[in-house]
């Protein structure tokens, strides 16, 4: 049935995959992070998770993960495509 | 080192893991207002309502039919923000609903266009709490001047920088004398996420505003926009303070600051807008931070 009032709801990718914007790729070094959580608290847009996995289906590579790690865990590698 | 970790880990874990903004908002890469989004809306939980006047967090949304937005939210005229949250927390209370009524709007959208709905709301009492995001322009449209713009910025429509200096949002707020007004920063966001939680625990109508540097408006690299927050508190260009029923508390990352601020220059070299400002202006700039932190500091000491 049409809905009579139009109406958005709460879905993840509501604007698509934006990993797609991406020019650079962070790559963390598992050896030298000692999983203090800065980069997760930082990220804009809540892609990396408890684990400190990122979720590069919607990661935008702003870079701030890389630029605010005390331990300079991550570097930013330019994507290939 | 290992102490500071263990604490960072603790106070993150008192920190709700839920996200009310999905992944995948249309915000540009390194925006600070997704940034502030996330940790209000972690404070303020699943039961709260946004109000959102024209401004980039009504384009951050999302395409229609799908929204990045897990709370309910409402998108009002750019005038009217304040003035809707009104009636809708007048509503909820007629129901005996405790929903949080946040109105989220843009610098433009407060300080300019928005400013006689937020002065009546604050006259009315009404219990709501607004936020005002502020990237120090119009962002949205594409980098006009607002009259939060400081001195000497470079937008498209001050080309040469602007000429007169930033309009004091806190002070025309503070003269409505409401229960509780805050300043916070995007850079530091366990410091908003308490500052959110306190102001929706006091009734009444609550004023945070937060700085929230922006990247391609800004014209700085997206990597560095916590650190060009962190710059702006230590060079004292912006302060983090809390004022509750009148009595004003410098709050932490600040306190460090205004004892020895870091040299302006730090925070206007990384920022294109700032390109070329002659050395009057930046000058004139220096006076307006030294007079604002020594207005703070001897108001906490009691001076005034």
């Amino acid at each position: 049935m049409r809905e009579r009032l139009a109406l958005s709801r709460p879905t993840e990718a509501s604007s698509g995959k934006t990993g797609s914007w991406r020019t650079f790729r962070p790559v963390v070094d598992r050896e030298t992070c000692n999983a203090c959580g800065l980069c997760a608290q930082y990220c804009p847009d809540g892609v990396i998770d408890e684990d400190l996995n990122i979720d590069l289906d919607y990661c935008k590579g702003c870079g701030i993960c890389a630029n605010e790690c005390p331990k300079e865990a991550i570097t930013m590698i330019r994507e290939e495509r | 080192m290992t102490n500071i970790v263990k604490r960072s880990v603790s106070i993150l874990s008192a920190i709700p893991k839920e996200e009310y903004l999905l992944k995948c908002t249309s915000a540009c890469a390194g925006c600070s207002s997704s940034l502030c989004l996330r940790y209000v809306l972690k404070a303020a939980g699943p039961d709260s309502v946004l109000v959102v006047p024209a401004c980039c967090t009504s384009v951050l949304q999302g395409i229609y039919p799908g929204t990045a937005m897990n709370v309910p939210v409402y998108n009002i005229a750019f005038a009217a923000a304040a003035a809707c949250a009104s009636g809708m927390s007048d509503a909820f209370a007629k129901l005996g609903k405790k929903t949080n009524v946040i109105v989220y709007a843009g610098d433009g959208g407060t300080v300019d266009i928005g400013i006689q709905a937020l002065s009546g709301a604050f006259e009315r009492g009404t219990n709501f709490l607004y936020i005002c995001y502020d990237n120090e322009a119009y962002g949205n449209t594409g980098m006009q001047r607002s009259g939060s713009t400081p001195l000497g910025a470079r937008t498209t429509t001050t080309p040469g920088g602007k000429l007169t200096a930033k309009k004091d949002l806190d002070r025309i707020v503070e003269a409505h004398n409401p229960p509780y007004m805050a300043t916070a920063c995007s850079a530091y966001p366990l410091d908003l996420y308490k500052k959110v939680k306190k102001a929706l625990s006091i009734p009444g109508p609550k004023f945070i505003h937060i700085l929230a540097p922006c990247p391609p408006g800004w014209r700085y690299p997206s990597e560095k926009t916590v650190e060009m927050g962190k710059l702006a508190v230590k060079t004292g260009m912006w302060v983090l303070y809390e004022r509750e029923f009148g009595k004003l508390a410098i709050s932490g990352p600040s306190r460090a600051a205004m004892r020895r601020p870091a040299p302006l220059e730090e925070y206007i070299g990384g920022q294109g807008r700032f390109k070329n400002m002659s050395p009057e202006i930046l000058d004139e700039m220096r006076h307006q931070v030294e007079r604002s932190i020594r207005r703070l500091a001897s108001e906490e000491a009691g001076a005034c």
